[in-house]
């Protein structure tokens, strides 16, 4: 059974948040959803792709977000409802397009999720979308636990065709990758028909062409649209609050710190002595709501993650307000109550409560902490990330890092984000010396390969994974090949999108929703580009190396390697180990040889450990994936495999 | 114990924890919908995505009557921590333990690639199992790799300590109601091994005394 779309309205299930936000557009008869992976958004597109058919909706995984976005709007402009979900980067690519948009308007109702990542568990920034909402000028909404992220998805499709314009509702992982009980709704039994209807007067917004000029008359539509969200915002039933008539403090909040302020509270006992308003329209606020809270005490808490966006706005409204409410003492980032980086906790609600309220509280015993934090000091090794045993990144590293080395001109690689990013730490051989945006890795290279004339002499490699490509390399490869940069791309083609959970890209023969696609081909793409091609196999190490040598140690423009081999993780090798492993006690000498352990010491697989008793490297059975590269490794020949039938 | 027994505290927090790939998340899933069944509000906080490449990967559980709780638990509130990796358990008593708190400890080690390439070393099992006994009330030390394994897969570890917590009998779990969400999330066919791995996980812990 699947949950997303047999479960009967009143049913109470256990949905991931980002479950809970593909119900919540179904429940609202969403009919096209476009996005690109990325955590901790991917499962919204996910969830929907696998129902796709049964619902009868449109999926996919667009190239990148700017193109999701596009997609979505699309269905818009034809009537439909869409939604469009990206991570809080992805608004970045696609805020070109989503300025005009929210110039031009929207017809059928379009939300757009972005699902930040405060304290950047699976991201390389903690950058925020909330801004996004005020430089778009539309409606942003932020829903503070599960139920809510369904329920308020349904009220964004509602309201998006109130105003005639695109509404924002910003997740974060604590919610999109936590998981509580929620309770659903009806699902609609209608399917609008696609138009889009073009041939009225030109500025008619229902009949005519969309666009965002004339600017300043469609400019001042848009904040009309804003205003009108605004006075919504004013009675929504979400924004609630608890606590006493008059509180000594009032806490402000959002989001999934919703529930930290609430066990907060609950923990020091003070929901006679503190209320608690949790917003979910935060953007623009309700400003009359708002307002009448502030006047209700002398003393403010703002609880939210990273940049104090919810603080600054409220500080514009309590100085605008001042006259008839009084001055307040508001506390929050600025004033250093709560930290300004990294994701909010509990705990730290808790001491900033404990601060204002001049309480004493201790978790537990300092004893125990104390004696906790000395085990875990003396037992408790790090863990350090790691490609998984079997990942083609580490042979391919490995490859990069020896080539490099005997290339001898303290050659670097430029890369960007994906399992790959992995490259820059020990895992990687700490081959990756830059890291950025997506497809940053080849746009620098290509910079980097000018430099020539400027005394530079060293090789520059670029690297990118195969979703990637497609993403955003495609535009600075021809960059290079149009300025002759001297420069080798090697792209990690692992057939699929693996970081995030094996999604679909162009270069495959499946689309989002399981269907056959046509594949667009890399290496054709790259030969027509204009750059000298070639494909290789990571795990043949040798032939590889050999390869890829010659490509970096030439200088002849750009080159492309390709290497080919599947993610570890991916259906089609999962739990197929290639080969049976071995390991000679007899031959593997360990510190006697002259390699002093480099299966261990310097290629570090998890599936190879030190046997300190035997003093020799062991296979661990549990962990080997039984990809056979390390039997390529190790120069004893200690190591060897069978192929497995 | 039964599954309309009381909850022994409310919010009650469990903490899972292990490596990326020992099935921490789907073991918490089991256990969540387990509670929902029975009509429990509960709330899952769980770090991965990165994580799954050899990092820590933990989950918290809060179970209760009233409402939905913080999907990340303040510290030192844990009442049960399972942990799929025994040096896991120390990092997460550090953070959630405190004296009441109950262990259910797999002892198969997955040795770091700091461990690995020679930089640190990884700890002795009874010095391990000393340390986890003294921050703990009851800790149980449980082969469950190993018996997983013999069963023909490391990965029915995860389940054969949800099986543990059940023996154990200090939450509402029972047979019925594990095969029920399990039913729920897993295909058929995998329903079977995994009530065999649920049992064989209980009668573990019921062959051995809490303690190093």
């Amino acid at each position: 059974m699947n949950e997303l779309t047999e479960g009967r309205p009143g049913q109470r299930l256990l949905m991931m948040g980002n479950q809970a936000i593909a119900r919540g557009a179904l429940e609202a008869g969403v009919s096209v959803a476009a996005g690109y992976p990325g955590t901790p958004s991917s499962e919204i597109i996910e969830n929907l792709a696998g129902v796709a058919a049964a619902a009868g909706i449109y999926v996919e995984w667009s190239v990148n977000e700017k193109v999701a976005a596009e997609v979505a709007a699309a269905a818009s402009f034809a009537g439909l409802r869409s939604l469009c979900v990206m991570k809080q980067n992805g608004v970045n690519v696609a805020s070109d397009f989503l300025l005009h948009l929210a110039g031009g308007g929207t017809r059928g109702g379009m939300v757009l999720v972005p699902c930040d990542d405060p304290g950047a568990l699976s991201s390389i920034n903690e950058g925020e979308s909330r801004h996004f909402a005020r430089l778009l000028e539309i409606p942003l909404l932020e829903p503070g636990d599960f139920q809510e992220a369904k329920d308020m998805i349904k009220w964004a499709f509602e309201l998006s065709e109130q105003i005639g314009n695109l509404v924002m509702v910003r997740s974060v992982t604590r919610l999109s990758h936590a998981s509580g009980n929620v309770e659903l709704g009806p699902m609609p039994d209608f399917r609008p028909k696609a138009r889009f209807r073009h041939t009225g007067f030109i500025l008619d917004p229902r009949q005519g062409a969309v666009s965002s000029a004339p600017v300043a008359y469609k400019h001042d539509l848009q904040q009309q649209k804003l205003e009108k969200a605004q006075d919504a915002f004013e009675n929504a039933l979400f924004n609630t609050y608890t606590g006493p008539e008059n509180p000594e403090l009032l806490v402000i909040t959002a989001s999934a710190c919703n529930l930290y302020c609430r066990e907060a509270i609950e923990i020091l006992g003070l929901s006679d002595r503190a209320g608690l308003l949790k917003l979910a329209t935060t953007w623009p606020l309700p400003n009359n709501l708002v307002g009448r809270y502030l006047e209700k005490t002398g003393r403010v808490l703002i609880v939210e993650e990273v940049i104090p966006f919810l603080e600054e706005n409220i500080k514009i409204l309590a100085a605008e307000l001042a006259l008839e409410i009084g001055a307040k003492t508001i506390h929050a980032k600025r004033d250093k109550t709560l930290p300004s980086v990294g994701e909010m906790h509990p705990d730290h609600v808790i001491a900033a409560l404990a601060k204002i309220f001049d309480l004493s509280y201790e978790a537990v015993s300092a004893d125990y902490t104390e004696k906790a934090g000395l085990c875990v000091l003396a037992g408790a090794p790090g863990r350090d990330l790691t490609f998984c045993p079997g990942c083609p990144h580490r042979a391919s590293y490995w490859i990069l890092h020896n080539v490099l080395a005997l290339d001898n001109r303290e050659g670097f690689v430029c890369g960007d984000i994906g399992c790959y990013s992995l490259g820059m730490r020990e895992t990687g051989y700490f081959s990756l010396k830059t890291m950025h945006a997506m497809g940053s890795g080849t746009g620098l290279a290509s910079g980097f390969g000018k430099l020539g004339p400027f005394g530079m002499d060293q090789s520059i490699v670029a690297v990118s994974g195969d979703s990637t490509f497609f993403h955003a390399v495609m535009p600075a490869l021809v960059n290079a090949v149009h300025y002759n940069a001297d420069i080798t791309l090697v792209v990690f083609d692992n057939s699929g999108t693996a970081m995030t959970g094996f999604q679909p890209h162009p270069g495959l023969e499946t689309d989002a929703m399981g269907q056959s696609a046509p594949a667009v081909d890399i290496e054709a793409v790259c030969r027509a580009l204009g750059a000298q091609t070639t494909v290789c196999d990571p795990f043949e190490m040798d032939q590889t190396r050999d390869i890829l040598l010659e490509k970096v140690s030439g200088k002849n423009g750009v080159q492309v390697v390709i290497m080919r081999r599947a993610c570890a993780l991916s259906p089609a090798r999962r739990g197929r180990p290639e080969y049976e492993m071995y390991l000679d006690p007899q031959i593997c000498i360990g510190e006697n040889c002259g390699c002093n352990k480099l299966c261990t010491r310097v290629f570090k697989c998890p599936g190879l450990n030190w046997d300190d008793q035997n003093r020799c490297a062991r296979i661990d059975e549990v962990i080997c994936a039984g990809c056979g590269v390390c039997a390529s490794v190790c120069p004893a020949g200690a190591i060897t495999r069978k192929k497995r039938t | 114990m039964a599954a309309d027994a009381k909850l022994p505290g409310d919010p009650y927090n469990l903490v899972i924890t292990g490596v990326g790939g020992q099935g921490n998340v789907l073991a918490s899933r089991v256990l969540g919908n387990i509670f929902t069944q029975q009509g429990y509000r509960v709330t899952i906080g769980e770090t991965f995505g990165a994580s799954q490449r050899g990092g820590s990967v933990m989950s918290h559980l809060r179970i209760s009557e009233t409402g939905t709780w913080s999907p990340r638990m303040p510290r030192g509130r844990a009442h049960v921590i399972i942990s799929l990796e025994p040096t896991e358990a120390l990092r997460v008593l550090a953070d959630y333990g405190n004296p009441e708190v109950i262990l259910l400890c797999n002892t198969r080690p997955v040795h770091s690639i700091a461990v690995i390439s020679g930089q640190a070393r990884y700890p002795q099992q009874d010095q391990l199992r000393q340390w986890i006994g003294d921050l703990s009330a009851r800790a149980w030390f449980l082969e469950a790799t190993r018996a997983a394994m013999e069963m023909g897969n490391p990965i029915f570890a995860n389940i054969m300590m949800i099986g543990a917590l059940a023996a154990a009998d200090i939450l509402p779990v029972d047979k019925d109601s594990f095969k029920a969400a399990v039913s729920q999330i897993m295909p058929e066919d995998k329903v079977a091994a995994n009530c065999l791995a649920f049992d064989r996980g209980g009668q573990m812990l019921l062959k051995k005394e809490p303690g190093p």
